[in-house]
């Protein structure tokens, strides 16, 4: 009987032995989380005004921050992926920055720059009255600081990885430029695109640090599930644990949903 | 400039803090570890040096934040020596759970203040004038002292004001306010002290004012109860009081 080559491949001990301890570690907090909380008292805490309100304001703000990744962030990572400028690893790098930088230290620099004081804000304010803290258009700001190169680089990696001949065939037919970035282009990277999309979303979803510095926290306004399960941990540790697991669940149904169909094909696709 | 200072100002205690706790262990070195209320930071960071340079081979380790979070740390088993909170509601959460070796008690007393940006570009001199829905009001959580203080004293004055941000702790409204992305709020007169003249206090009447308390406490589970008590003794000397008081705090 044949068997496939993984099946043959045997590990030594030990390696299996540290990897199996690698998931009980990511794997023990969620038991944790389980065990903790108070299944009785779900739906009632679950449907607490201040709870929906986060809930809703984390979907509407997250799902603006997605369509903002896409309009912005695609011309972007096309930009990057076939044009050959200088300047052209700056910005790539900047991209990989805001990635890996600490979150609060993103929403320090948002305060100082679009606050009412900053670089751009005092203009803002007194030539159109807009002050941006405090405000739900800030955390969607906050979000989109964070969450954008997710998007972009994921893109960038699915353009690179284009064969360009499809394109080149497609123009000497007499295609446009736009009529082949719509036609050829963008159904070939839909697995990235998507995979960057749901990266940038999920870690939208997740921002605590930017927004908290620079949005502020008001129950309604501008805080999201992150925030408010924060809040939570000190007036009510159940809500915390429940708003926590349904975080959780959120996560987690996004990726069972895309599980196979483009997360798979796609985790080569961020490659940096 | 400004903006640029003020952060250096809400970062130095951070900054302080590092620089006397990166030195390197040695050996038979005692780390002391205090969990203590943000407000406090300036004066036991002072403090802490001192005691570290009169008491070699010990090093003072601080966990600063709203006092709500440090009891619940301590409640979830964090290992810390002492204890010092905003407030008796946070330490009683504690001591309830009987996890103080001995009583706590109270070692500085402060009160509240209004805090402007500098100049008071608003002319706001009561609490009556925070009641502008134009004007950007930040506090924190009622459950962070700070927060319970400040809606006190508003209830008090019988006035009703809509905050536009709940902070994480004391730390954070000073920073919006001296910033200038806030326009004001209510923090401790010994905040004010340490904030040098990065924002501009207003005296809130004292017929409005509230009493904030400090209690102080040993940790039952401490490993280090001796040092604990040395370092609270020192707190109590008359140096240590004179600390507490030079940035704003009252003693008993």
């Amino acid at each position: 009987m044949r068997q496939s080559p993984r099946h043959r491949q045997r590990l030594p001990w030990p390696i299996s032995a540290i990897a199996l301890f690698a998931v009980a570690f990511i794997l023990s907090p969620f038991i944790g989380l389980l065990w903790r909380t108070p299944w009785s008292k779900f739906t009632d805490i679950v449907l607490e005004q201040e709870i929906r309100d986060a809930l809703w304001l984390s979907l509407k703000t997250s799902l603006m921050t997605a369509i903002l990744c896409v309009i912005f962030g695609v011309p972007l990572a096309w930009l990057l992926a076939r044009v050959n400028f200088p300047g052209r690893r700056f910005i790539r790098a900047l991209m990989t920055l805001s990635m890996v930088l600490p979150p609060v230290v993103g929403g320090i620099a948002l305060l100082y720059t679009f606050g009412r004081r900053g670089l751009i804000g005092q203009y803002l304010d007194s030539w159109f009255g807009i002050r941006l803290p405090f405000t739900t258009a800030a955390v969607v700001m906050a979000q989109c600081f964070v969450a954008m190169p997710f998007l972009v680089l994921s893109v960038e990696a699915g353009l690179r990885q284009l064969d360009t001949r499809f394109e080149d065939v497609a123009r000497t037919l007499g295609g446009s430029r736009w009529y082949v970035f719509r036609q050829v282009t963008l159904p070939s990277i839909k697995p990235s695109l998507i995979a960057g999309l749901v990266l940038a979303w999920a870690r939208a979803l997740g921002e605590f640090g930017a927004t908290i510095t620079f949005a502020g926290n008001l129950p309604g306004t501008t805080q999201t599930m992150p925030l408010a399960t924060y809040a939570a941990l000190d007036s009510n540790p159940e809500s915390a644990l429940i708003l926590s697991l349904v975080m959780v669940a959120v996560a987690f149904s996004i990726l069972i949903a895309l599980r196979e169909r483009w997360l798979g094909r796609a985790d080569q696709g961020l490659a940096l | 400039m400004f903006a640029r200072r003020a952060l250096v100002s809400a970062l130095a205690p951070v900054i302080l803090f590092s620089a006397c706790t990166s030195s390197s262990e040695s050996q038979g070195q005692t780390t002391l570890n205090v969990y203590a209320a943000s407000s406090l930071a300036t004066p036991f960071a002072f403090a802490a040096l001192a005691y570290e340079k009169n008491h070699p081979g010990v090093k003072v380790q601080f966990n600063l934040g709203a006092s709500s979070d440090l009891a619940r740390f301590i409640q979830e088993g964090a290992p810390a020596d002492v204890f010092a909170s905003a407030d008796i509601t946070n330490m009683d959460k504690v001591e309830s759970q009987d996890l103080l070796d001995s009583q706590s008690f109270i070692f500085a007393t402060t009160y509240l203040e209004i805090i402007v940006e500098k100049g008071n570009p608003l002319n706001i001199s009561s609490l009556q004038d925070l009641t502008d829905p134009d004007l950007i009001f930040v506090t924190t959580n009622p459950e962070v002292p700070i927060g319970r203080y400040t809606a006190e004293a508003l209830e008090k004055a019988s006035v009703t004001v809509t905050p536009d941000s709940l902070e994480s702790n004391v730390k954070g409204i000073m920073l919006k306010v001296a910033s200038g992305e806030a326009d004001a709020g209510i923090v401790y007169h010994s905040e004010v002290i340490a904030a040098d003249d990065q924002v501009e206090g207003v005296e809130i009447p004292t017929e409005f004012n509230i009493v904030a308390e400090f209690p102080i406490g040993i940790i039952k589970n401490s490993a280090n109860k001796k040092e604990a008590q040395r370092f609270i003794d020192y707190l109590l000397s008359p140096v240590g009081q004179s600390l507490l008081t030079q940035y704003g705090f009252q003693t008993p």
